[in-house]
């Protein structure tokens, strides 16, 4: 048993080009070709915990896999610069290394289960919660599904909206008005008119409590995606815990576990 | 080249254990590392009823280190006996169980399950400062520590390490309450209670307010207690608190320690567990050490 499992690997990505693509906001892509088999397994809605070198901060930054190119061997990560780790991480320059582990947690796994093609789809993304809605929306559109891409911003920067628009119809909406519908991701949905099927969402967690308040409302499948201080990771020190419907599978109480049964779940199975 | 060291009548491949709560029981950290490589496994808290834990936050960074307020969410012993002991028998490793209570009867309670199962041994947490009742309260009163160790011992047919919190004053009348309690090692030091607040949102930044500290900033303060605890009792020592290197061990090992258990390093580094191995390996190659036995106490 102890000798042939099948390890996962510390992946040490070499940074191919990283670019401040909004105030603070930096796009990063990383080589990891030399994994090859591990690229084909990721799904969107998982994320990479990124270890800094600065041995005085020792937890692990977990952050969302926005794009990947399986060709290539080439992993996307866009993020905010909000403290110390991601502060190191935007100083990264083409050919450093940067240790990670990946990917990891469920992410949008229904995508595997059901026929998408033809199901109107609705990627809503706010703030840095947008980034997962890329690779989702690829993988979405490559099914066949029509999917629509609803952003939430602070004001008009629009950091990633271009990137969407060959796999999705975008609405937009932001705080100050300065574009699209001035108000929530919901308020643009609204506005828009437009009727689904599914909906996939991050973001901050009053935009996902609206999300499955109008998911509940008009009756239509959300997934969600939900962030929490984490330590290890991988499910084994019950640091980042989400409060359940039902009892989880793991400590038997009505916490799951977001590093590991998550980030993703149905709104339906959990308490926001 | 000898690595082994005997703990309690278990043979232990090395010296190097996990910290209870730091790699549950071992399954997930087995998909980056072979838990088979390890002297033993000590697995998350487990009580007698399944525990909630905690709202979140429930972890946050320090410099060089982490406070958690888990709350010792664990799904019960009866759970834990059916799946992790059940797991973790598979492995070439020993199996130390790591116990808590929020009162002497749940406490037992617990060892009646664990008696007849896979366990080597038992650690009896009494010092985790997480929660209201049980934990600490029984840790940091030296009459409540004999007496609670002296009711497990009778009623467990494993020996058993009373962990130790460093929360107290002295930690050498703790060490020597458990060892006339009966107990059959001691291991500390568990998490220094802490608090952060973040100054943005002018609140803490756990949910539970304070949280217990571990890492590498703790170390210096648990090779000391570790020195002082096996100075004053004849009963071997699991020492841990921030060990992150082979030189971290060793030091734990000089300083007193028979075995030692790596915690919050594994956050830092899902396969150190095994990097600290070798590195100790290395150390006894480098310093003509035949046996890691002749290290412990040496100073
Ligand atoms: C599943 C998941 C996916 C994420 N995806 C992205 C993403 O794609 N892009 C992005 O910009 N951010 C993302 N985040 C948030 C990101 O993890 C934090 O912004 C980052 O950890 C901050 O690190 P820091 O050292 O710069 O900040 P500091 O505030 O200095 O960090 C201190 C500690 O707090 C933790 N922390 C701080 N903020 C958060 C947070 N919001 N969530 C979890 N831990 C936090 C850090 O990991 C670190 O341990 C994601 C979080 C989760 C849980
Ligand atoms: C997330 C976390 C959970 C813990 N859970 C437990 C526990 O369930 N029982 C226990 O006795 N100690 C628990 N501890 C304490 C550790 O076992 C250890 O005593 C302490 O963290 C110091 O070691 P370290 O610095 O190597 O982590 C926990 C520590 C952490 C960081
Ligand atoms: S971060 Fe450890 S269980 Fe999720």
């Amino acid at each position: 048993m102890s000798t042939n499992v099948n390890r996962k690997p510390i992946l040490f990505g070499k940074v191919v080009s990283q670019r401040e693509i909004s105030e603070d906001i930096y796009d990063l892509t990383l080589d990891i070709s030399g994994y090859a088999d591990l690229i084909q397994t990721i799904q969107p809605g998982q994320f990479a915990s990124l270890y800094t070198d600065d041995s005085s901060m020792l937890l692990p930054r977990p952050i969302s896999i926005c794009d990947i190119s399986k060709d290539e061997g080439l992993i996307r990560f866009v993020y905010r610069k909000v403290g110390g780790g991601t502060g190191l991480f935007s100083n990264l320059k083409p050919g450093d290394s940067l240790k990670m582990i990946a990917p990891l947690g469920n992410g949008y796994e229904v995508l595997d289960k059901i026929n998408l093609k033809d199901k109107n789809c609705l990627a809503i993304g706010g703030g840095i919660g947008i980034p997962p809605m890329l690779l989702l929306s690829k993988v979405l559109s490559q099914a066949e599904a029509n999917v629509t891409a609803v952003l939430g911003y602070r004001t008009d920067d629009l950091f990633l909206s271009e990137d969407f628009k060959p796999y999705a119809e975008l609405l937009i909406s932001t705080d100050d008005g300065k574009a699209g519908v001035k108000g929530t991701v919901i308020d643009a949905i609204t506005a828009s008119g437009v009727k689904a099927d599914m909906i996939f969402a991050c973001g901050p967690m009053p935009m996902l409590r609206g999300v499955k308040v109008y998911a509940e409302k008009e009756s239509i499948e959300a997934y969600v995606s939900l962030e929490e201080h984490m330590a290890c990771g991988i499910g084994a020190c019950l640091g980042c815990i989400c409060k359940t419907v039902e009892v989880d599978s793991h400590s038997h109480v009505k916490n799951a576990r977001i590093c590991k049964d998550g980030p993703v779940f149905n709104a339906k199975d959990i308490e926001i | 080249m000898n690595l082994s060291v005997d703990f309690l009548g278990v043979n232990m491949k090395n010296p190097i254990t996990t910290a209870s709560g730091t790699f549950g029981s071992g399954m997930e950290f087995n998909e980056y590392t072979d838990i088979s490589k390890l002297g033993a496994v000590t697995t998350k808290g487990v009580a007698v009823e399944p525990w909630e834990g905690n709202c979140v936050p429930r972890v946050c960074e320090t410099p060089s280190g982490m406070l958690n307020a888990i709350g010792l969410q664990n799904p019960g012993a009866d759970v834990f006996i059916k799946r992790d002991l059940e797991f973790l028998k598979q492995f070439d490793t020993n199996i130390i169980v790591n116990i808590c209570g929020h009162s002497e009867e749940e406490y037992l309670a617990c060892i009646d399950k664990m008696n007849d199962t896979d366990a080597d041994i038992f650690e009896i947490n009494i010092s985790c400062p997480n929660v209201k009742s049980g934990g600490i309260a029984f840790g940091t009163d030296p009459k409540m520590v004999e007496h609670i160790t002296n009711i497990i011992k009778q009623r467990s047919k494993k020996p058993i390490i009373m962990k130790l919190s460093p929360n107290v004053t002295d930690i050498k009348v703790m060490a020597k309450a458990a060892e006339a309690g009966g107990a059959d090692a001691i291991s500390l030091i568990n998490t220094i209670t802490g608090m952060k607040i973040d100054i943005h949102k002018r609140s803490f930044a756990l949910a539970n307010k304070t949280g217990g500290l571990s890492g590498p900033a703790i170390r210096p303060v648990a090779v000391r207690m570790v020195y002082e605890a096996s100075s004053a009792v004849s009963i071997p020592v699991l020492g841990m608190g921030g060990i992150r290197t082979a030189e971290d061990a060793i030091e734990m090992m000089m300083a007193g320690a028979t075995m030692v258990a790596v915690g919050t390093a594994n956050f830092n580094n899902p396969i150190v567990t095994s990097e600290i191995i070798d590195g100790i390996k290395r150390f006894m190659e480098e310093q003509g050490i035949s046996d890691i036995k002749d290290i412990i106490g040496i100073v």
